[in-house]
């Protein structure tokens, strides 16, 4: 894991005493909240449905125990006990006092954690692959590459005030388990036919309003000149973004409209111009970063066989754990998602358990997954039985990972201001409804994400099964769409027709599913089947006898 | 009716207007009349509340409900989370 040098804790350091500073001022009245609202935003501190919502920064979704401690124990200290791990990779407290909030950051500080990057039209805190450095099917870490990444937009001078929020992806597996290519840049690591390591490099890609799978600009950029590539793309963004207009300010407009094509060339054509100013930083200085990722210790002779007498323990075995690439070692995902539960949350203990188990099992590491789940990701398959009897112990064995019910949510009406219907209690009706794993199981891989509004935060357009709240003359309405994926397959769902009540669209998920199993082709999972058939036989399954 | 609410400037707690100051509780809540948001900006210049705004209501037989979910949901807490907020209040709850 990355560790900070002087400067980046100097950094995180002084900003918490700015932002003291720039609080005490509020709380003083020498700054009103129009003059304040910037820069709490700055420093992750929104205001929501009923508090201060706090965002803590997970770069990359990358932390160790002693950094999961501290969340669990911020949790407890200044917050209901409890935290809410987002589609970002990073994680959100729902009732923080103004008072409090620099001595959070000032906690956060000891463990090299902060909230920059979490707000604002900035670049913000850049996401990777939660099986980084684990994954079998990896052509290199994409972690070294993120935090380069971090290390270079941190406070960049030129794009603090972007015409909008800006999000990067890495990945360096074909399997995209990070939603690559729906972020303003998605980053592919490969190969080039000489064995030279490089990106493919993805612009243009988002959700929210305008939902777009970016469109691929450079198919092979040399990896040791990202920064400088990066400089350019966001160079021309930052220059001919608009800024007219809020919902035509993400690049994906821009590229949109001007083409990829065009794009590419003013890019290409900046990047003539940024290599000249040296950006990329010296070949030792990325080894530095990268040898603080390299691999744990793992014992490669470590026995392969694992126990699976226990039904219940190979039930979560079959659906939680995944080879690493180190034999007689798995990765394996924690559902935050138990039946009726709220997706992506955990109670200060349960986040203690975890950071205890990446402690004695993990090589003190854990993955913060954009589907709000944790993971273990390097852990000896000997010892897979005593992790999952101690998640049982603490509600979070729940063996669901990809099935109908490891739900995607954001906070919806029940804490967002933003927000024009619920997300939470529609993850726990279909949760409820789905319950019988067996049942699950059947079903296959089926990835529903609810948004409860067109900012789309719980991904919706990415989902097999999206669902989107809407508000309809004061009431909640929900509309339902199918196609979409945010994997190497990456596609934007369809809305199926008119929407319905909270109780309606459960129903409406069940009947899909059901015209799935009758129509599905050995081996088809619902995206496979809906994309073979089309919309037409769940429309007519759906809309017979709907409660619209 | 017409209420006034807001956030509570340190704690971010939700409250509404009474009359004479501000309570977190909506059944305090009174109607604010044409001068709300004048009210509002008021209270907000003297830093007794942060982003005032006016919402409509009904009376209901517990006092006033806004007519908006969002509103409603302001009001109590989540709905996700009996728990939390002053809905756990009222019950003995937090």
């Amino acid at each position: 894991m990355y560790k900070y040098d002087e400067y980046d804790q100097a950094m995180v350091d002084a900003r918490v005493e700015e932002f003291r500073d720039q609080c005490n001022r509020r709380l003083s009245g020498e700054m009103t909240e129009d003059q304040f609202k910037p820069l709490r935003l700055m420093n992750g501190l929104y205001l929501q449905l009923h508090a201060y919502m706090l965002r803590v920064a997970v770069p990359y979704g990358t932390l160790d125990s002693r950094q999961m401690h501290m969340l669990a124990h911020i949790a407890r200290k200044y917050d209901r006990g409890y935290g809410h791990f987002t589609t970002r990779q990073n994680l959100q407290y729902n009732w923080i006092k103004l008072d409090d909030a620099a001595d959070i950051l000032a906690e956060l500080a000891t463990v090299e954690m902060h909230a920059i990057q979490t707000s604002g039209n900035c670049i913000r805190n850049i996401s990777a692959d939660q099986y980084a450095g684990a994954a079998a099917d990896e052509v290199a870490d994409p972690r070294p590459y993120a935090e380069l990444l971090r290390q270079w937009s941190t406070f960049h001078p030129e794009f603090l005030m972007l015409p909008r929020k800006f999000k990067i992806a890495v990945i360096g597996a074909d399997e995209d388990r990070a939603a690559m290519k729906l972020h303003d840049i998605g980053l592919k690591l490969l190969k080039n036919a000489a064995g030279e390591l490089g990106f493919e490099v993805y612009v243009g890609g988002g959700q929210g309003r305008t939902p777009m799978v970016a469109p691929l600009i450079r198919d092979f950029l040399p990896a040791d000149e990202l920064v400088s590539y990066l400089e350019a793309c966001l160079r021309v963004y930052n220059r001919y973004g608009r800024r007219d207009n809020l919902y035509k300010a993400r690049i994906k407009i821009l590229v949109h409209e001007i083409g990829a094509d065009e794009y590419r060339r003013q890019v290409e054509e900046e990047f003539l111009h940024v290599k000249t100013l040296a950006l990329d930083p010296p070949a030792a200085e990325l080894e530095r970063i990268a040898a603080m990722f390299a691999l744990p210790p793992l014992d490669p002779t470590a026995p392969a066989e694992i126990d699976r007498s226990d039904p219940d323990f190979a039930l979560w075995l079959d659906q939680q754990v995944v080879d690493h690439k180190v034999p007689g070692h798995a990765i394996v995902t924690i559902s935050l998602k138990p039946t009726g539960g709220i997706p992506g949350d955990a109670s200060a203990d349960q986040i203690d358990v975890m950071a205890k188990l990446a402690r004695e099992f993990s090589h003190d590491e854990l993955r913060v997954t954009h589907a709000q789940n944790i993971v273990l990701p390097h852990v000896r398959k000997a010892d897979l039985y005593a992790i999952w009897t101690r998640l049982e112990e603490s509600g979070l064995a729940t063996p669901n990972l990809d099935l109908i019910t490891d739900i995607i949510a954001c906070p919806g009406l029940d804490y967002c201001a933003l927000a024009n219907a619920r997300s939470i209690p529609l993850a726990q009706k279909i949760t409820e409804r789905f319950a019988n794993l067996d049942r699950q199981r059947d079903l296959g891989e089926v990835k529903l994400k609810i948004s409860g509004c067109i900012n789309a935060c719980g991904h919706h357009h990415a989902g097999h099964i999206g669902i989107l709240g809407v508000d309809r003359k004061g009431e909640e309405n929900y509309q339902l769409s199918f196609g979409g994926s945010g994997a190497e397959d990456a596609s934007v769902g369809k809305i199926i027709g008119p929407g319905f009540s909270e109780d309606g669209i459960v129903d409406a998920v069940e009947k899909a599913l059901e015209t799935y199993r009758g129509i599905r082709i050995e081996g088809e999972r619902f995206l496979d089947t809906y994309r073979r058939v089309g919309s037409d036989p769940f429309k007519a399954a759906i809309y017979e006898k709907a409660s619209v | 009716m017409k209420l006034v609410t807001g956030n509570d400037l340190v704690s971010g707690d939700v409250i509404w207007w009474t009359g004479s100051g501000w309570s977190r509780f909506i059944a305090d809540a009174v109607e604010a009349g044409p001068d709300g948001e004048a009210t509002g900006a008021r209270e907000e210049a003297a830093r007794r509340v942060n982003g005032p705004y006016v919402v409509e209501a009904a009376d209901g037989p517990l006092g006033p409900v806004p007519l908006h979910i969002k509103e409603r949901i302001r009001a109590s807490g989540p709905t996700v989370r009996l728990d939390l907020g002053v809905q756990a209040e009222k019950q003995g709850i937090a």
